[in-house]
């Protein structure tokens, strides 16, 4: 059966209502849920079976209304458009109740079949608010039931009520808001002319589209005038009104409308919807929590501590896990060398597969305890608060407080993905903003830029890794805020843009939410060690071995490690790194390195697997189970300079092939290629800049 | 006496109730949006380390804009 013959319910409301926390409990899927408002910026689709039937669930992104500013409002809106779903779940925060409606009432003036589900039920209870919903359910005439979706309390009740709308689709017409003499007058001589021609009228409510032509809506102006010659009629009527409105009120239409709505609901709670005792004992913990943690001076000595704390948590914690594992792929290399036969099968094996994903996966430990309390973060709803202390800071350097989720997801505490990141930017409002988060989240130190850090930090600093690997944090930092002051004084100008933004309530996350989240992304991260990064490992080991050293050639050269440095030289990957190699020794990085460099544009994963194959195929003993670490501590030429110049470069080049096709895909492919030779073009120059200095500073 | 001034001006724990939200275009509709428009009670919470932005109180939730968006809001204080 196709997709499109299932019944299809979407999901709409405000950011951070608790939308997917619902598609999640009614799908069994495992989205993204945050305490942030725009966790989620696609559409999302899965299926929840109810009493035996399969209904086809929309998660959309959160948005405050349907003016359709930024794209993920957008997306929400054509999907209740032009998908049509037969029932919209409009998922209402209720202890902000009226806030919330003035989406729902959008909605219902579209016409979207509404079913209203008051969602944080627990939460509006311990605030003291009482709402009356079988009143609710009458003034505005459509189904009103309460949810506590994170416990899912109420689910089963909501799903029966949204298939009894399934089976029997209950038509209420657009509902009918008064926006004043003014533009009442306006809008009924507009509706009569929309009717008459059928103007747009297979899609939108005839009152709906007068609405959006007062209010100026530049995606139904752009539709209209393919439409037909109509549309300069109306725009001409919405201008004449505009104008009456200045002239006598000073102010756009656009203002009215919002008032009146804002009234029209101010006028249902007063008719018995909402009450409120004194009880505000959540509000006054949220309070009490943001005195301290958003205070002057306090806010941001904690804001570094927490970020430092988190480092220093990982390593402690992680050390003796990410020994196990180390061990375990040593002794599993062993084993291989033992059971295999000298030859290419066991070069294949042992320094193509185990040394090279192995030291991708023997990261694991340390990469989950990462994400474990980078999740409690984010659920607690302390990153809205990072966004409000740093946003006068960001607006320096032509970024948004907004930019500051993005810039975490890719990385910006360790541990993230520039995939996401890029994604998240979509929050961003102004075009130009997003554009230059876009192009800096890539500098953020994400999950697969870790292991090369704590790898080559444990070769050169030992003592101080967490010290290192929080200074390379604030380095990506540094580098995005100077790169987007610098792209937006350049490239991409323009002014800023408002910063109107919601802090949700402290919450105190879920035990299984966090264990969600952290499985979900180490999964991620083991999924594609064990797939694309073998591929490219196998592929580069292909590479580091052929073609191989002609017999002759080998028989001349003294010993077994001659031979095997020659032989890693003469393949082609060792020819490309040569190649490099009198660009890349400014830098203080050697052919070796190259190699695993070039790998590294595919996936960053690829920069310590392929170090590892090409340290083990120079090796002259593969049975000699010493690791990479120690490897590298034995390269006389790998010294403190190089070590940070490598690292540097590694933090800045290029994103991975991933990433530049969602900069493509979220941009255009000349922003993706732009990102990808101005990321290198920098790196490279600090890299040499870097080492230079350092070489003769240290020596 | 009721008195009408901008919301920057507005001390923190301040009760006030908007009179009008004179912001155009896009920043005029995000504050709307928030649920800040005429007749709703606001007050200032806290402002942020570089005393820019300000976080409000307002219809049960904490917003947070900036001192130049706060401009657009006049708000009417009971003296
Ligand atoms: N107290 C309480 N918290 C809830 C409830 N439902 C969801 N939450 C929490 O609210 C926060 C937001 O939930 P999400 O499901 O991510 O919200 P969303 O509507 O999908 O948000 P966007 O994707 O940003 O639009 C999370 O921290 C949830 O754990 C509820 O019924 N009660
Ligand atoms: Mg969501």
């Amino acid at each position: 059966m196709a997709a499109t013959q299932h019944a299809s319910v979407a999901l709409a409301g405000n950011p951070n209502a608790g939308k997917t926390t619902l598609f999640n409990a009614l799908t069994g899927a495992r989205q993204h849920v945050g305490n942030y408002p725009g966790i989620t910026v696609e559409r999302k689709e899965g299926v929840a079976m109810v009493n035996g039937r399969e209904v086809r669930i929309l998660d959309l992104p959160g948005t405050y209304s349907l003016s359709a500013y930024s794209p993920e409002e957008l997306v929400a809106r054509n999907v209740l458009v032009t998908e049509r779903p037969q029932v919209v779940v409009g998922v209402l925060n209720a202890s902000c109740l009226e806030r919330n409606l003035y989406l729902a009432v959008q909605l219902m003036e579209l016409g979207a079949p509404l079913v209203l589900a008051l969602n944080m039920m627990d939460e509006a209870e311990a605030q003291g608010l009482r709402i009356n919903m079988p009143r609710l359910a009458d003034l505005l005439g459509l189904p009103v039931l309460p949810l506590v979706a994170k416990r899912g309390k109420g689910v089963d009740e909501l799903m029966a009520v949204v298939t009894s709308r399934l089976d029997t689709p209950v038509h209420a017409p657009p509902l009918h808001v008064s926006y004043g003499p003014d533009l009442d007058a306006a809008l009924a001589s507009m509706q009569q002319l929309i009717e008459e021609h059928r103007f747009l009228t297979d899609r939108y409510p005839a009152r709906w589209i007068a609405l959006k032509y007062l209010e100026a809506d530049a995606d139904i102006l752009a539709q209209g005038r393919q439409a037909g010659p109509l549309s300069a009629m109306l725009e001409e009527i919405a201008e004449k009104t505009a104008a009456h409105c200045r002239s006598t009120l000073e102010v756009e239409p656009e203002a009215i409308i919002a008032d009146y709505r804002y009234g029209f609901i101010a006028s249902l709670m007063r008719k018995g919807v909402l009450s409120r005792e004194v009880a505000e004992e959540r509000r006054a913990f949220s309070e009490k929590m943001d005195r301290i943690l958003t205070q002057r001076l306090l806010g941001p000595v904690l804001m570094f501590a927490v970020l430092l704390a988190l480092y220093h948590a990982v390593f402690t914690l992680g050390e003796t896990p990410m020994g196990w594992t180390e061990a375990f792929f040593g002794w599993l290399s062993g084993v291989a060398s033992e059971a295999l036969p000298e030859g290419l099968l066991r070069s294949l094996v042992v320094s193509g597969i185990i040394d090279g994903v192995g030291g991708v996966f023997s990261f694991v430990p340390l990469i989950m305890i990462m994400f474990f309390l980078l999740a409690f973060l984010e659920d607690t709803g302390y990153m809205a608060r990072v966004a409000y202390m740093l946003d006068r800071v960001f607006r320096m350097f032509g970024l948004h407080g907004s930019s500051v989720m993005p810039l975490i997801i890719s990385g910006g505490v360790g541990g993230g993905c520039a995939v996401p990141g890029v994604m998240a930017a979509r929050t961003l409002r102004s075009p130009k903003e997003r554009l230059a988060t876009i192009l800096t989240a890539p500098f953020m130190t994400c999950g697969a830029k870790l292991p090369v850090f704590i790898l080559i930090t444990g070769v050169v600093l030992p003592e101080h890794q967490a010290w290192a690997m929080f200074a390379l944090t604030l380095t990506g930092w540094a580098m995005a805020l100077v790169g987007a002051r610098i792209l937006r004084w350049t490239v991409i100008r323009g002014p800023a843009t408002p910063f109107v933004m919601e802090l949700p309530p402290y919450r105190f996350p879920t035990l299984r939410g966090l264990l969600i989240h952290t499985w979900e992304r180490t999964w991620q991260y083991i999924k594609k060690a064990g797939t694309v990064i073998l591929a490219i490992s196998i592929l580069l080991w292909a590479a580091m071995t052929y073609p191989s050293l002609p017999e002759e050639q080998a028989a001349a050269l003294p010993d077994e490690a001659a031979v095997a440095e020659a032989s890693l030289e003469y393949s082609i990957a060792g020819r490309i790194g040569k190649a490099l190699e009198p660009l890349s020794r400014l830098a203080g990085i050697d052919w070796r390195t190259n190699i695993a460099l070039v790998g590294g544009f595919a996936a960053k994963e690829v920069i310590v697997s392929t170090l590892g194959t090409a340290y083990s195929l120079g090796e002259v003993d593969a049975e000699d189970a010493s690791s990479l670490a120690e490897r590298l501590a034995a390269n006389p030429d790998f010294t403190l300079a190089a070590a940070i110049a490598l690292m540097l470069f590694v933090l800045i080049y290029a994103p991975c092939f991933v990433t530049v096709v969602t900069i493509w895909r979220e941009s255009n492919w000349k922003w993706a290629l732009f990102s990808t030779a101005y990321s290198t073009g920098t790196a490279y120059v600090l890299a040499v800049a870097v080492y230079q200095v350092l070489s003769m500073v240290i020596s | 006496m009721a008195h009408i001034m901008s919301l920057r001006e507005l001390q923190v724990d301040q009760p006030a109730v908007i009179a009008s939200v004179t912001a155009k275009g896009e920043m005029g509709r995000r504050i709307r949006d928030m649920g800040l428009a005429p007749g709703v009670q606001v007050s200032v919470f806290g402002r942020a380390p570089l005393y820019d932005p300000v976080a409000l109180r307002v219809l049960g939730t904490t917003i947070s804009l900036r001192n130049n968006e706060a401009d657009h809001i006049l708000v009417q204080v009971e003296e």
